[in-house]
């Protein structure tokens, strides 16, 4: 993945599928830290909330984001 | 092709077939002082054909083709066959253009920089890059920028201008001396008359320059000059790009890398002379 | 050396043997570029010309064409890793068809290949969920006319289309390689049981069940519009895998005539093969484009449209077909 930070949004070319996102936080925080290997929704909770201080969100809230990623294809169940 | 005729325009070569005499005359006589295609070998063809036989005589419309074709194109009146042709070119160009990242802006440059001026039809791209070119900018394009993906330049395409409806009026004024098309009154889009660029920019045309500064005018309205922040700049300009899609990752890296280095405009203007001096402006503030 | 370019041999002779674009001349390669889009093969002769000598212009073309084609693959690819995800939890075997799986196994048939929509083929005991699925992952119909829906299901051998909400990307989910109502009939079950699976859990046919489907489909199944490139699609399995037990699948499927005569008009067109017969008239249909990439031999293709929808359907179905299709306009 190739990343440009815009302003609030962050350009995401997708190599793999040749796709160009637009994503707002906490997406290309999620993107990072997914980056490094596959997590759990509770210690991604906690390093978006340490790491990031992104620390208003909630399980549903994560996961809602994180279904979102995954219907456009950027990031998978494991 | 009974009828054909081959230009290059920048670094791009065309060659235009057709079944009727008078579309490829015309072109012959506005890009007489053009070049021709490298190595006598065109990038694109085009074809001017009529459906049936009987067509080409009876009331004769003209339907485009080429190496690319949308089919449900209407076909136009042999009397326009000239906006026939220029319409085919642009189709391929929006289609298959690949060395290029193709921008739907009208370029004009001095010393070496470019302003590119981009926006939505009747925005007034094409009639502002024609007066800066009458105030002594060299002018590169009314249409499409080419982007090289890989130097960040950006190369002239500096077709027969297409002037709109008032547009024509001011052009004439501005380029009193301008080589101009014929006349077509109410065509799909309005009035419509095509004019040659200058020599200069016809000489010029294999000289890219380096993007300084992009513009989005907006016609109609009081002067006001703001700038456009770098995610809304980027969506539009990935809008106004008909092969970003097509070229992927280096379409991606030159249009952050534009969007980051230079600065996004978005101007206000009620006329001609008004956007004149804020683009000015703008360039001197660089 | 000029020779007068008046059909699509002068491209057949290209990708074959493609030393003999030596001598070229401006208005050769202008033409031979030409017809090699038309017929959509230009990514191909970019790969098969690539290396040798030619003027920069063409140099420049082929390397767009290339690119082109790249860029192409990798949207294909993921529109295939698309569907396998939102397939994984359907039991059932996913068959990747004609352009995507070739360049998903790396044959020699995928370079440079330009690839439109996404073929599939699943057991015909699975369409419904397959179908559900895919609707559930963001794809939707195309078109919403239930008279073709009801024709689509009952009688096709495909669902009727769908394309991606986001991508904007069809998939067409077959349940066999012919239409139901053409007189042939395949042994679906069989292509399904002799598949060859890849890393990634999607499968492909075996060789001899892609030159089956390959021959199918480009005499039963259509006007013989790109017959060229689905010919050399078949030239390039047959120079990859041969042709051993080909016949004996060929016989299983009811296609025998239908992959000979595929072969011999390989041999014709891409080696040193004479056409005669009936053959002639199948070479003269396919090579029927000229310089300016225009379809010529109306009176041939004709003939080979209207045969091509008297093989879908039979005349008295096909009548009510257009009757009604006709009713509806």
């Amino acid at each position: 993945m190739l990343i440009a930070p815009l302003d609030e949004f962050t350009a995401v070319y997708h190599r793999a599928s040749g796709i160009t996102h637009l994503l707002t936080e906490p997406a290309p925080q999620i993107l990072a830290v997914l980056g490094e290997g596959a997590s759990s929704l509770d210690v991604l909770l906690e390093r978006l909330g340490r790491d990031y201080d992104l620390d208003d969100g909630t399980r549903e809230a994560l996961a809602a984001r994180l279904e979102e990623l995954v219907e456009a294809g950027l990031i998978e169940r494991a | 092709m009974r009828y054909a005729f081959s230009v290059r325009i920048g670094p791009i070569g065309f060659r235009i077939g057709s079944d009727w005499r008078a579309p490829i005359a015309e072109l012959r006589s506005l890009y007489r002082d053009y070049p021709k295609p490298h190595d006598g070998i065109p990038d694109f063809t085009v074809r001017l054909f009529a459906r049936r036989p009987w067509r080409r005589i009876i009331r004769p419309s003209v339907e485009i083709g080429g190496d690319y074709m949308l089919p449900e194109a209407a076909p136009l009146p042999l009397r326009q066959g000239l906006l026939a042709a220029e319409m085919a070119m642009n189709l391929q160009m929006a289609l298959g253009a690949r060395r290029y990242l193709l921008l739907h802006a009208s370029a004009v440059a001095r010393d070496g920089r470019a302003v590119l001026m981009t926006g939505i039809s009747g925005a007034g791209k094409s009639t502002l890059a024609t007066l800066l070119a009458a105030k002594g900018w060299r002018f590169m394009g009314d249409e499409f920028a080419l982007l090289d993906a890989a130097t960040g330049l950006v190369h002239a395409f500096p077709r027969l201008i297409s002037l709109k409806n008032e547009a024509i009026a001011a052009a004439e004024l501005a380029w009193p001396d301008a080589r101009m098309g014929p006349l077509m009154p109410a065509t799909p889009k309005g009035d419509i008359r095509h004019m040659v660029p200058d020599a200069r920019a016809i000489a010029a045309m294999d000289t890219p320059a380096l993007p300084a500064l992009l513009v989005f005018p907006r016609y109609g309205f009081e002067p006001e000059t703001r700038p456009v922040p770098p995610a809304e700049a980027f969506v539009r300009m990935t809008q106004a790009s008909t092969n970003y899609v097509a070229l992927g990752e280096p379409g991606f890296r030159s249009l952050t890398g534009l969007i980051a280095d230079i600065p996004s405009v978005a101007i206000d203007y009620p006329d001609g002379a008004s956007a004149i001096e804020q683009v000015e402006a703008l360039w001197s503030a660089l | 050396m000029v020779r007068p370019v008046n059909d699509a041999r002068i491209l057949a002779r290209a990708l074959a043997d493609p030393g003999s674009i030596v001598g070229l001349d401006a208005d050769g390669w202008t033409a031979l570029l030409t017809m090699a889009r038309a017929e959509q093969l230009i990514g191909t002769l970019a790969m098969r010309l690539d290396g040798l000598q030619m003027p920069d212009g063409v140099q420049a073309i082929l390397a767009d064409a290339r690119a082109a084609a790249e860029h192409g693959r990798r949207a294909a690819l993921w529109e295939a890793e698309m569907a396998r995800r939102a397939l994984s939890a359907v039991d059932c075997p996913v068959i990747l068809l004609k352009g995507t799986a070739f360049v998903a196994a790396g044959l020699s048939a995928g370079q440079g290949r330009l690839i439109g929509d996404l073929d599939i083929l699943v057991p015909h005991a699975s369409i419904d969920a397959v179908e559900a699925a895919l609707l559930a992952a963001g794809w939707e119909w195309v078109k919403p006319d239930p008279y073709d829906d009801v024709y689509y299901r009952r009688w096709m051998h495909e669902l009727p289309p769908l394309i991606h909400r986001e991508r904007d990307r069809m998939i067409d989910v077959h349940h066999t390689i012919l239409p139901l109502t053409a007189r042939i009939t395949p042994d679906a079950a069989a292509l399904i049981a002799g598949s060859f699976t890849l890393e990634n859990g999607l499968r492909t046919l075996s060789p001899n069940g892609m030159l089956v489907h390959a021959a199918a489909h480009l005499f039963a199944d259509g006007d013989l519009a790109g017959g060229l490139r689905n010919l050399w699609d078949i030239r390039c399995l047959i120079e990859e895998f041969g042709t051993n037990g080909l016949d004996m699948e060929a016989k299983r499927h009811g296609l025998s005539r239908e992959v000979a005569r595929s072969l011999r008009l390989v041999d014709a067109l891409f080696a040193e093969g004479t056409a005669r017969g009936a053959d002639r008239l199948y070479i003269r249909r396919i090579t029927a484009r000229d310089g300016w990439g225009r379809p010529t031999r109306p009176i041939t293709r004709l003939g080979f449209y209207v045969r091509s929808h008297l093989l879908r359907m039979p005349p008295a179905m096909l009548a009510r077909h257009l009757w009604t299709k006709w009713r509806k306009a």
